[in-house]
């Protein structure tokens, strides 16, 4: 039965998603969020799935579109800034893993349109082809996405945020 | 920002790092980093970069999957898919053999054109009463689990046959009890007004041959701790009119899962708004319980 078959294939997505979208949302109250939405919509949009593709792929997809519409919706990203000074810091209590605690902090603050491509590339080992689809941009725009991410953050984790982040953002909360 | 030497760019160094080079780059690029070591450095710390994010997923525990993540997948599946309104049916019954064909097609007044489309009425009419009675918070049932006895022999003698209702404890579901419901007869009658005059003519209606009532039926209601509900609905076939036994089979709704059989005179359906391996669980139980092997 089709249906029993899809249900299966999405549900055991769902570990990964979690874990990926951890790192994507911040904490794991957005991040269960963001794997909600993304399942409601892979169910809604099912027939839109090609059998025979890389069902994970198109799920990132989802989430990358559910998580960046998030983002823009209530907030202005120009794609020109490193840091996003929205966000919330509070959740980073890794006390005993300093080291961690910096990269942690670096990647939560990056702005979202960097943090998914270094995350896509980097954890899940898209090739910038395929970040390029999931995140529906150009692969010249991955690549420079990339190298502003792994820029900004080797220098925060070098002790250099004010230098890495020359101007402050201009943000337009809707 | 893209800087450029020997032609050896930062997507090269990028690719590098990522393992995403092409091959023909990699002895350029080494050159290149000999070169000149400030780059060196950057694709080091990229490295090192690349190493501790990996760690910092890897070592990310997520804990349990909220219930409410799975739920979303299966509600959506039942919604989406649903047998009953589209075209998987037919893909549905033609996997489940000719046998099960022959079976449907002798349901008492199922015309055959509907088989294809459509679980059979008892079925349908055991969804109906789950989706009725389930939610029910202060009479989910006629007779409680405290008159079992009563309530099962009530109930026999009813439908006519000698019912039993499962102990599913050990699953965590205990019983709340039972209520008798109407059959489907009455359904039939308005099921008959819409039906393809070709359809072949019953061998006798329900209600024409049986010891008890042939328009009967039991529901039998569980509840687990988390205040789920499953209902076991019984049907009672008069002779002649059974339908052909058939093997497990299962049917989604917007009220939730069924899975059904037909055996030896009876028709079973288990209905609940569960993940479908663990509904499914709960039929085998049922079914051991009722024609133990």
């Amino acid at each position: 039965m089709a249906s029993a078959a899809g249900v299966e294939q999405i549900l055991a997505h769902i570990p990964s998603l979690r874990r990926y979208a951890r790192l994507l949302a911040g904490d794991a109250a957005s991040a269960d969020d963001l794997v909600q939405d993304t399942l409601e919509r892979a169910c809604t949009k099912w027939s839109l799935w090609k059998p025979g593709t890389a069902l994970r792929a198109w799920l990132m997809t989802l989430m990358h579109n559910l998580y960046l519409n998030r983002i823009r919706d209530w907030r202005h990203d120009d794609n020109h800034d490193v840091w996003d000074e929205n966000t919330d810091l509070a959740h980073e209590p890794m006390a005993h893993a300093p080291d961690m605690l910096d990269l942690e902090r670096a990647l939560a603050r990056l702005t979202p349109t960097l943090r998914t491509v270094l995350l896509l590339v980097t954890v899940e080992e898209y090739t910038y082809a395929e970040a390029a689809e999931i995140l529906q941009v150009p692969v010249g725009t991955v690549m420079s996405r990339l190298h502003r991410a792994r820029e900004a953050v080797r220098a925060a984790m070098a002790g250099q945020d004010d230098a890495a982040a020359p101007t402050p953002l201009h943000l337009v909360k809707r | 920002m893209m800087e450029t030497d020997a032609h050896v760019s930062d997507d090269d160094l990028h690719a590098f790092v990522d393992g995403q080079l092409d091959a023909s780059r990699v002895a350029p690029v080494l050159q290149y980093l000999q070169r000149h070591p400030d780059a060196a450095v950057r694709v080091a710390h990229w490295h090192a970069q690349r190493f501790a994010l990996r760690r910092l997923h890897r070592d990310i525990d997520p804990g349990p999957a909220p219930a409410a993540l799975a739920n979303t997948v299966l509600r959506h599946g039942r919604r989406r898919w649903n047998p009953w309104t589209q075209a998987a049916a037919a893909v549905l019954l033609v996997a489940a053999g000719a046998a099960g064909m022959r079976a449907w097609q002798q349901m008492p007044g199922m015309p055959a054109s509907t088989v294809a489309s459509a679980p059979p009425q008892f079925v349908r009419d055991a969804t109906a009463a789950y989706a009725v009675y389930s939610p029910e918070v202060r009479h989910p049932v006629e007779v409680g689990a405290q008159e079992e006895a009563h309530l099962v022999q009530w109930l026999s003698r009813r439908l006519g046959r000698p019912l039993a209702a499962p102990a599913l404890q050990d699953r965590g579901f205990r019983l709340l009890g039972g209520r008798l419901l109407p059959g489907e007869t009455a359904a039939q009658g308005t099921a008959k007004t819409t039906a393809s005059p070709a359809a072949p003519a019953s061998p006798s209606k329900p209600g024409d041959s049986a010891s008890g009532d042939a328009l009967a039926r039991a529901q039998f209601m569980y509840e687990d701790g988390r205040g789920r509900r499953v209902t076991l609905y019984v049907a009672v076939f008069p002779t002649g009119v059974s339908p052909h036994e058939t093997a497990f089979r299962s049917v989604q709704s917007a009220s939730g899962t069924a899975f059904y059989w037909v055996e030896n005179g009876y028709g079973y359906a288990l209905n609940g708004d569960l993940p479908a391996p663990e509904l499914q669980a709960l039929a085998g139980d049922v079914y051991d319980q009722l024609f133990p092997r």
